[in-house]
């Protein structure tokens, strides 16, 4: 006897959130089962394998058939299908959208083609997510992006509003599409150490100031794109470092202010034109597309690496940051007192929250 | 010219990709209606059209809106080829021709194919304009409403219940006309569903007449079926009840009903014999005698009131404390010789039948000797299959003959069945307080056709003639069991190749006549001598004359009420009535069996069946007996036994409610007996068996909660004083039977089922009895509308259809494994269901229904439909007696919704006793000593309450009309108000489906009309469409939703008496290809939510009622 055929559809669609964990984390049907045996279903309902099996099998075709809809969420809401309440249609499209830590550090600023696809199976291999749940959160990835790529108005609104997604996962979303449009390095080694929520951070500061949007909010791709004319214009602020008068005297107002509340204000001192020069430096050469991508790296590398191997303490870091870029406006030669802003608040923040252990 | 529809297409949505390059869509739409086709402009390069097209007007026969569908087809305009469709959407738009339905379709209908399925919808507005058509010879009936609940709809009150309706068509399959050779699978498809769709519309409309020309106004318990013939063509075929419907307008007027209902289930025929026999146990008990006989004299024009009468007042003498036996009156020939084949039935009549020695018998009183009821009504069914048409021989033919002349010379009338209401047939299962009198037993016939090609569609005599056959044989076998009435009334096929299996099955029962049409019988039954039943117990009594019990039976004194006789066990098809007093919960009982059949053809296929027939219903009664008291229950609700035929077997699944009767008797154990007595450790593996069993047995009183009250045997009184007989029933000697059940027919508390274990099979029999596993607790299941016992419903509801298919594996196909695999599959289905819900516990499953068919040599499908409803567990842990009192309150509350003329009789009624608490029945009894008197005054007055009745009933019809033009503008309203809800929010309004006729926790406010769909899925691309599990389910699920699309568009929230009457599912997995036609039923609601305030206010006059109904016992 064996059973040709198994189905059971519910006027109100049955959705298991164990199971449905189960197939988003990409376990195949018999692993499944082998889970919620383990789980001790069983012994709780009285159950027969044969019924979690059948059960199993079950749910995962009915999400094998949602997945079409979960791929256009609005779809899933106008549908007459699948009679689902709006709670559960929630849960379903938050679930669906959530990724994986491990996973989404694998993959972010990496560009979202073919070819990183075929890498997934490695990435599978070195976090341990099964390729199947690789694959559906690179897809997730891809096909926002998609979406979003050529649209006006606020990214995280406009992921919101075509996925319907929660504020938090909106805006994780847009980090993840303006690090896949910027193609920011964030494999290397040295910036391990960063969390996704850290570069989420750092995305949100930069879609708020520096892209298109920041300036005029009627362009086309306006939260996806650095604005061109503002890394033009970054150029301006070598003057910081290339003149000398100007280093020096920047150096000594942020001295005379800080002296006495640093408790690392010797190591401050001595490493101020470094520090000033590298920050600079990481601003006038991000015309460079190479250099665009290379920014965490070099913050990493020209200000969090000096400042950790001297154990500045977060809040040293802070006092120093805030006095570094408001002093610049006492600096009577320089000109570009807005541009400096623009850049060095964004900047602040990226650093604060990217100086940690 | 009597209609003008109305169609304008407004938008699409959700559209399919056409055109690959532009990865966009052309779309336009074709609207069609009979012969006339508009199309709206081509809306390019949009998966969104917004076509917004003018109205489209067809002006139309009402006889051609009442049969043909609404076509809408969505193309895709293609410069260059063919356009291609991209699917089609079917209205019926029925719903709109009657005035109290809806009056607007508007909404997003799920744009449907064949092939691919689901593509999209699109948002239709639908309207008709009516002109009234004063046309008498008119072929349309508009304006008869329909619905496929099977009780009196909530929000109406029956004036009159005038009975079976029924009709059928006929055509040729699309399918396999010779044009299906060169059309496209879609094209073929189409042609089914739009012929199906017109059948059915015409159909409609047939018994729409037939309503009409009995004056009725509606159709309750419709059920439409196909049969799908193959080769021989496609019959759809519908029965009903045709009915007098008024809608209740107001609440008002609630309280004085409520005592009327109860006289009526007092009311005992009239025994003109002024001086009841008395009896041993109690002389002064009147013991009814009821006989119904057929008084030659009566007179057979149609005018004549008292000619349809099935009744007639037989003086009798006082019964002889004899045994049961049957009369056979040698001039009538007596069908019992129509089951020689049948050897346990033969044995049975040799052994209780006697001579008759009732001399005192004035008219011939002729009998089918042959009935069944609770222990015996296989053996009638069985000989309803051995009375099978084509296939017997020439002998069985004879007997055939004999048969009917035996049913028209009965009574010496054979045109009494000329009558306009030829079969007293009600296919309700639910009825008002006070309809159902007395219930015999279940009555069912089966008969075994050959199919041949229906050559002349608009002569469908052949499909005709079959049933009448079946329904005169179900009918006689009612009259054996001293019923005049089936209720619960239900017909089947089952079809395999050229052979075809009609089932017919009901409950014989006495009616009360007071909503029938008929003004005799009500004459007759008025007269009866009034007797002190209290509710909850009248109808278990027999309705048949113990002295001519048409089978041998095991009587006592009711529990309830220790006057009239009942049966040791009830097999009933109907719903539990609402007043029945019931002890515990009740339980889903079902039986399973197969049986190998030989592969043969025609002819020979058709008798080898007919063969087995007998067989198969009489071991299903056995195992649901033996589950029944294994259960400790009494009585079985909503019997259901369906026997599909396939290639090489049969099978057999009975479906029924089981529950603990308070009126009948407690229900004995089952006992082993071993035959191979000298067996040590056999006599020990015995004891251990019937160990196990009695533990099952007190394990399930505890389960469901049944704790009948001691009754000590002196307060029974000793029952029938009979001499102790013992009749055996005897299996015959065919291979499967491997048992031998004793029937042990003697009274006593203490006889016990016996199972005899004389083999390892009838061991293994035994084993599968306990094997059933009980629902895990938090669990109830039953196939009935509600619960016994559960009565505190939330609102949380689940509906669900689950599908199985196993195949087997051909090397051991003995009978024995085949019943294993079965059953197994059954339980495991039941386990799943019960493991998938488990998130609703506390919950009952209600309406459970089970189908089983055989698409393929080695393949069983079980189709599964039922509601899952939640419950609240505190108020569950309520006593018996609360709950008692809560279904009086019930009851109570249900005859406010029939109101009126009993209102008026209430004034003259007789002395009425609404549901006297057992306690205090006995005073009542007393208080009602000088009944006789005042009896006679009624009698005299009688006719002027016939005056009375039938002005109300013109005052009633004058009342519908009203109703009806005060209802349309509120339809309107109603409208307005919810297409303007989901502007507001765009999601998708929720519609629940029930296969229930209510919705728990809500009132249904309005009825839209009937949903009726019918479709067709086929694909060719089985493996990517996830196999033939995903290609099921999506499927379903796209029924589903068109239903709930439909029902939306109406304007209604819900769908009740929801029904998959048909799945049928054929795969070819070698080629890829799967086919599946399903078609579903049921009523389009709107149901509003019980507020707090409306729950109070309804407690307010349930409350109210109690005194109220002690008030009329006073003035009485």
């Amino acid at each position: 006897m064996t059973s040709e055929l198994d189905i059971f559809v519910g006027n109100t669609t049955l959705i298991d959130e164990d199971v449905y964990r189960l197939w988003l984390d990409g376990y195949s049907v018999g692993d499944a089962v082998a889970l919620r045996v383990r789980s001790g279903i069983l012994e709780q309902t009285g159950a027969t394998a044969a019924v979690l099996q059948s059960d199993t099998m079950d749910h995962y075709r009915t999400f094998h058939m949602l997945e079409r809809l979960l791929h256009a969420p609005p779809k899933l809401l106008h549908q007459l299908i699948y009679q689902i309440p709006p709670s559960r249609q929630a849960l379903l499209i938050e679930r669906y959208y959530a990724f994986d830590e491990a996973f989404v550090r694998e993959v972010l600023g990496k560009k979202l083609s073919k070819g990183t696809k075929k890498d997934l199976d490695d990435i599978s291999t070195k976090t341990g997510i099964t390729l199947k749940s690789c694959r559906r959160q690179f897809d997730n990835f891809k096909r926002v992006f998609k979406v979003v790529e050529e649209m006006r108005g606020s990214l995280v609104d406009n992921v919101q509003q075509h996925f319907l997604l929660s504020d938090r996962l909106a805006r994780d979303y847009a980090a993840i599409v303006f690090f896949a449009n910027n193609r920011f390095e964030t494999g290397k080694k040295k910036l391990q150490y960063l969390s996704f929520g850290d570069f989420a951070f750092c995305a949100e500061l930069m879609i708020q100031n520096w892209t298109l949007g920041a300036v005029d909010s009627q362009v086309d791709d306006m939260d996806m794109d650095l604005d061109k004319e503002f890394l033009q214009d970054l150029k301006e602020l070598k003057v910081l470092v290339a003149d000398k008068d100007l280093l020096d005297l920047h150096k000594s107002l942020v001295c005379t202010a800080l002296r006495g509340k640093l408790g690392v204000f010797s190591e401050m001192e001595a490493n101020f034109k470094n520090l000033s020069r590298g920050l600079v430096n990481v601003a006038t050469k991000l015309t460079h597309n190479k250099d665009v991508r290379d920014l965490f790296v070099d913050l990493v590398e020209k200000f969090v690496e000096p400042c950790r191997s001297d154990h500045w303490p977060l809040s040293d870091v802070r006092l120093f940051l805030n006095q570094y870029s408001a002093s610049v406006h006492s600096l009577d030669g320089f000109r570009h007192q807005a541009l400096w802003d623009r850049y060095m608040g964004t900047l602040r923040g990226c650093l604060l929250r990217l100086y940690h252990d | 010219m009597p209609g003008k529809l109305k169609v304008k297409i407004v938008a699409g949505r959700h559209l399919p990709v056409m055109d690959r390059a532009s990865d966009l869509t052309d779309a336009f739409v074709e609207v069609k209606f009979g012969n006339t086709t508009f199309k709206t402009d081509v809306y390019p390069k949009s998966l969104n059209p917004q076509w917004n097209s003018e109205w489209f007007k067809f002006e139309v026969d009402d006889e051609d809106l009442q049969d043909e569908p609404l076509q809408i087809t969505v193309l895709d305009h293609d410069t260059y080829s063919a356009n291609d469709a991209i699917g089609k959407v079917y209205i019926d738009i029925d719903p709109l021709l009657y005035s109290e339905a809806a009056t607007v379709i508007s909404g997003w209908f799920p744009i449907y194919d064949t092939i691919h399925g689901i593509r999209g919808e699109i948002n239709v507005v639908v309207k008709v304009d009516l002109f009234n058509d004063l046309n008498r010879f008119r072929q349309s009936s508009c304006g008869v409403k329909f619905f496929c609940t099977t009780s009196i709809p909530k929000c109406y009150r029956a004036v009159i219940i005038h009975g079976f309706v029924e009709e059928l068509v006929v055509n040729e399959d699309p399918e396999y006309q010779w044009i299906d050779r060169i059309r496209t699978p879609r094209a073929s498809n189409e042609a089914r569903q739009r012929l199906i769709s017109l059948m059915s519309g015409e159909l409609q409309r047939k018994i729409g007449l037939k309503v009409l020309e009995m004056r009725g106004n509606a159709v309750v318990g419709y059920l439409q079926c196909f049969d799908l013939e193959g080769e021989s063509g496609l019959v759809v075929r519908a029965i009903g009840t045709a009915c007098t419907l008024d809608k209740l307008s107001s609440p008002a007027a609630f309280l004085p009903a409520c005592n009327s209902p109860s006289k009526e289930m007092k009311e005992i025929p009239f025994n003109e014999d002024p001086n009841p026999n008395t009896h041993s146990s109690g002389p002064s008990t009147p013991l009814k005698n009821q006989t119904y006989s057929f008084s030659p004299s009566k007179s057979y024009s149609r005018q004549s009131s008292s000619s349809d009468t099935d009744l007639s007042l037989t003086p009798k003498t006082a019964p002889y404390p004899q045994g049961p036996r049957i009369y056979l009156c040698p001039s009538s020939p007596s069908l019992s010789c129509g089951s020689l084949h049948l050897k346990k039935s033969c044995l049975l009549l040799s052994e209780s039948s006697l001579p008759p020695h009732h001399s005192s018998l004035v008219s011939p009183v002729l009998r089918k000797s042959v009935s069944f009821s609770e222990e015996l009504f296989l053996a009638a069914s069985g000989m309803g299959s051995g009375s099978a048409g084509k296939e017997g021989g020439p002998f069985k033919a004879l007997l055939r003959q004999q048969t009917q002349s035996a049913l028209e010379q009965r009574g010496g009338s054979p045109h009494r069945f000329c009558r306009r209401r030829e079969f007293p047939f009600f296919t309700l299962t639910a009825f008002p307080p006070g309809f159902l009198v007395h219930v015999g037993g279940v009555v069912s016939a089966r008969s075994v056709k050959l199919l041949d090609r229906i050559h002349n569609p608009d002569e469908p005599e052949t499909r005709d003639a079959w049933w009448a056959e079946i329904r005169q044989e179900i009918k006689s076998h009612a009259k054996a069991l001293g019923c005049h009435a089936v209720v619960g009334y239900s017909e089947s096929t089952s079809i395999c190749e050229e052979v075809c299996i009609l089932s017919a099955s009901g409950t014989a029962a006495v009616l009360n006549p007071r909503f029938l049409q008929d003004g005799t019988v009500e004459g007759c039954l008025e007269q009866r001598l009034e007797e002190n039943l209290p509710a909850g117990c009248g109808f278990c009594h027999i309705p048949y004359d113990e002295l001519n019990m048409p089978f041998p039976a095991h009587l006592t004194y009711c529990y309830n009420c220790r006057k009239q006789k009942v049966p040791d066990v009830l097999f009933t098809t109907i719903d539990l009535p609402t007043d029945a007093t019931v002890i515990g919960k009740g339980c889903l009982i079902q039986a399973r069996l197969c049986r190998l059949k030989k592969k043969a053809q025609a002819e020979a296929n058709a008798t080898a069946i007919s063969n087995l027939l007998p067989f198969m219903e009489y071991e299903v009664h056995t195992q649901l007996m033996n589950k029944l008291k294994l259960k400790g229950m009494n009585a079985l609700f909503g019997l259901r036994i369906q026997i599909t035929v396939g290639e090489n077997m049969l099978m057999g699944l009975a479906s029924a409610t089981g529950v603990y009767l308070a009126a009948l008797p407690t229900p004995g154990g089952i006992q082993i007996a071993g035959k191979t007595p000298n067996d040590g450790s056999y006599e020990q593996h015995i004891s251990h068996m019937q160990k196990k069993i009695n533990d099952t047995i007190a394990k399930n009183k505890e389960l469901y909660e049944i704790n009948p009250p001691e009754i000590s045997e002196e307060i029974i009184g000793s029952p029938i004083p009979e001499p102790r007989q013992r009749s055996r029933l005897l299996r015959s000697q065919s291979e499967s039977s491997d048992e031998v059940t004793e029937l042990d027919l003697s009274h006593g508390k203490k006889d016990a089922f016996v199972l005899e274990i004389d083999d390892t099979d009838a061991m293994e029999d035994v084993h599968s009895l306990l094997t059933d596993v009980p629902p895990p607790s938090g669990f109830y299941s039953c196939n009935t509308e509600i619960m016994p016992g559960i009565n505190n419903w939330t609102s949380e509801i689940q509906m669900f259809t689950s599908v199985r298919v196993i195949r087997l594996s051909s090397l051991n196909l003995t009978n024995h494994a085949l019943n294993k695999n079965f059953n197994d599959l059954c339980e495991n289905l039941l386990k799943s269901l019960y493991f998938k819900l488990r998130s609703m516990i506390p919950c009952c499953l209600c309406h459970v229904n089970f189908t089983v068919s055989l698409p393929e040599d080695e393949l069983i499908q079980v189709t599964v439909t039922a509601v899952a409803i939640t419950f609240d567990k505190n108020q569950a842990l309520q006593t018996t007696k609360a709950h008692v009192e809560k279904s009086l309150q019930r009851a109570s509350t249900d005859n406010e919704e029939l109101l009126q003329f009993p209102l008026e009789l209430c004034s003259d009624s007789l002395p009425s006793h609404p549901f006297p608490p057992a306690k205090e029945h006995l005073e009542s009894a007393s208080s009602n000593s000088g009944i006789p008197a005042a009896q006679r005054d009624r009698c005299s007055s009688w006719i002027e309450l016939i005056k009375l009745k039938a002005q109300t009933i013109r005052r009633g019809s004058i009342k519908t009309t009203v109703t009806v033009e005060k209802t349309s503008p509120m339809g309107e309203g109603n409208f307005r108000n919810r297409s303007a809800a989901p502007c507001a929010n765009s999601t998708v309004g929720v519609v629940k489906m029930t296969p229930l006729s209510f919705i728990p926790g809500a009132k249904i406010t309005k009825y839209l009309g009937i949903i009726n769909m019918f479709f067709i899925r086929e694909t060719t691309s089985l493996r990517e469409e996830g196999g033939v599990s995903g290609f099921l389910h999506a499927f379903i699920a796209e029924v589903f939703a068109m239903v709930r699309a439909h029902v939306a568009a109406l304007g209604g929230n819900a769908v009740v008496s929801y029904i998959m009457k048909q799945c049928v599912f054929m795969e070819n997995p070698n080629k890829n290809q799967a086919q599946c036609l399903i078609n579903v039923s049921g009523d389009a609601v709107v149901f509003a939510r019980e507020s707090e305030l409306e729950v109070v206010s309804t407690q307010q006059p349930a409350a109210n009622c109690q005194p109220a109904c002690t008030g009329g016992e006073v003035t009485t």
